[in-house]
């Protein structure tokens, strides 16, 4: 379970979280969206403490991580698993030294065992055999499918997705929304994903956070959250600058 | 306004120089629950200790040589010059072997060690780490320190070793001086305490470049000019701590031995 309380971060005097609350159950799945800067990435990074909150509390499974300092948060880290929005592969390593590094890290295993759970992670995202590729060979949608492989290697409990389609063509993106929806219905994970791709919010949030004027403006089940009549709800879906303005 | 920028920049080092003791503390208390990776630490001697051998001994011959051929310029005109090589010696051994060393390891090494770890946190793999449950002071600094803890005496050692043959080569061949008496007055001339004085400051410089280089790569500002600013002052920064921690330690080293 993941909750946020009273949550406030700001950079130097400007601040770009002023009082998010919000709560999510295990196993739920919810798209969060805003307007580029609106402060979605950084929400996702205080819920795992990879930048420090101001003020408020962010709850993981009822323990409050904001007072936790860098080796207390490794432990709490190993319930997630995280996909940036760039990737953020290590570009020294091969594709399974990649997608291996949770497991050589924490796990004791054989060479043997953690290969045989490479190549399970890299079938499950639709990349067999492409082990031995350094990370610079690979396009944009394989770098993200290599990063939500090395996320999911270790079976965390809730996978966090930064922008997972951003800078991706319309097919490639599809890709990795089909394949981020069966991560979670075949890992049963709790899944936050930060978008501003309305169709990654729709296929994969069951319910949707809307981020407006630096805290949670709107959210409901996704069904509820897109019929919304609210003008800055409406705006954003239909992305219209200018809200006088008729979409044909 | 000239007093306000002074300020400003006093306060900013001793804030950097707080930051590197924080980071100093991190990796001493990291050392001792360190799970030894040995691919990366090996991997780590190879690139901070094999791969600046070359630099290393050019520099070592030729200072050897140069420091040869002046000590026998003046010591000539004394009729000194068997004492030429004890002076390429001892110099080359307290002083000069351990600081151009680090100084060149400093310029190889340390401005590599803030640009891989400057780009690194520029596209998000500081935080990948992070979110994959792996202090970044674990797995990216503490190998580095140690390999360049223990590269340092190494290649100060090489170093030294050429430099008094690059000395005896042109004292022998270039000026002509006795080979016999030019290595009994260096074996007489230096002592154990020059070497292990020059080895224990090859140690604790490389301490001094693999903690610069990591803090300035780990804190680098975002983007290309952040890193190439890491980069910079990870070598000028390390080069004048070694040079003003050279004094320091020549100082209470030689008092210590002294005292032995």
């Amino acid at each position: 379970m993941i909750e946020a309380r009273n949550l406030r971060k700001g950079f130097d005097t400007q601040p770009v979280l002023d009082g998010v609350s919000f709560r999510i159950e295990n196993g739920e799945s919810v798209a969060i969206i805003g307007r580029s800067g609106c402060g979605k990435s950084v929400l996702l990074k205080l819920l795992i403490g990879l930048l420090p909150a101001d003020a408020g509390e962010a709850l993981i499974d009822g323990e409050n991580i904001v007072p936790m300092n860098e080796r207390q948060l490794l432990r709490v880290r190993r319930k997630f698993g995280m996909v940036f929005q760039g990737s953020a592969l290590f570009d020294s390593m091969t594709v399974a030294e990649n997608v291996a590094f949770g497991l050589r890290r924490h796990e004791h295993l054989t060479e043997a065992e953690i290969a045989r759970r490479v190549a399970g992670a890299l079938d499950m995202v639709d990349l067999p055999g492409t082990e031995n590729k350094q990370s610079a060979e690979l396009s944009g949608g394989m770098r993200k499918r290599v990063g939500l492989a090395r996320a999911i290697i270790y079976e965390p409990q809730i996978v966090l997705y930064d922008e997972p389609t951003t800078g991706l063509d319309p097919i490639a993106s599809d890709s990795i929304d089909q394949l981020m929806a069966r991560v979670r219905d075949q890992l049963k994970v709790t899944t936050m994903v930060v978008t501003h791709d309305m169709r990654t919010a729709r296929r994969i949030g069951q319910r949707v956070l809307m981020l407006h004027d630096k805290r949670i403006y709107a959210s409901g089940p996704a069904d509820e959250f897109f019929a919304s009549p609210d003008p800055v709800v409406r705006q954003f879906i239909d992305g219209v600058a200018d809200p006088k303005e008729h979409l044909p | 306004m000239a007093g306000l920028f002074a300020n400003q920049r006093v306060t900013e080092a001793l804030a950097e120089l707080g930051g590197i003791a924080l980071l100093a503390k991190e990796a001493g208390s990291s050392l001792f629950k360190w799970r030894v990776a040995w691919r990366d630490l090996l991997y780590q001697i190879f690139s901070i200790g094999v791969k600046s051998q070359p630099v290393v001994l050019v520099t070592g011959a030729f200072t050897g040589m140069v420091l040869a051929a002046q000590t026998y310029i003046q010591f000539h005109q004394v009729k000194m010059d068997t004492a030429t090589l004890a002076v390429v010696s001892v110099a080359m051994c307290s002083e000069l072997g351990p600081v151009l060393t680090a100084l060149m390891v400093a310029g190889r090494v340390g401005a590599a060690m803030a640009a891989e770890i400057g780009t690194m946190r520029v596209t998000e793999q500081i935080d990948a780490l992070r979110a994959l449950a792996t202090h970044p002071v674990d797995y990216l600094v503490v190998p580095r320190l140690i390999a360049a803890h223990l590269a340092l005496p190494l290649l100060t050692a090489e170093s030294i070793v050429v430099g008094i043959l690059g000395g005896y080569f042109v004292s022998v061949n270039l000026l002509g001086i006795e080979p016999v008496y030019l290595w009994y007055n260096m074996l007489k001339y230096t002592h154990d305490a020059d070497v292990v004085i020059g080895l224990i400051k090859a140690f604790i410089y490389g301490g001094i470049i693999a903690l610069i280089g990591c803090y300035k790569g780990l804190t680098c500002k975002l983007g290309a000019e952040g890193v190439g600013q890491a980069t910079t002052e990870a070598v000028v920064y390390s080069s004048i701590t070694i040079l003003i921690a050279n004094f320091f330690l020549t100082l209470v080293l030689d008092k210590i031995a002294g005292a032995l």
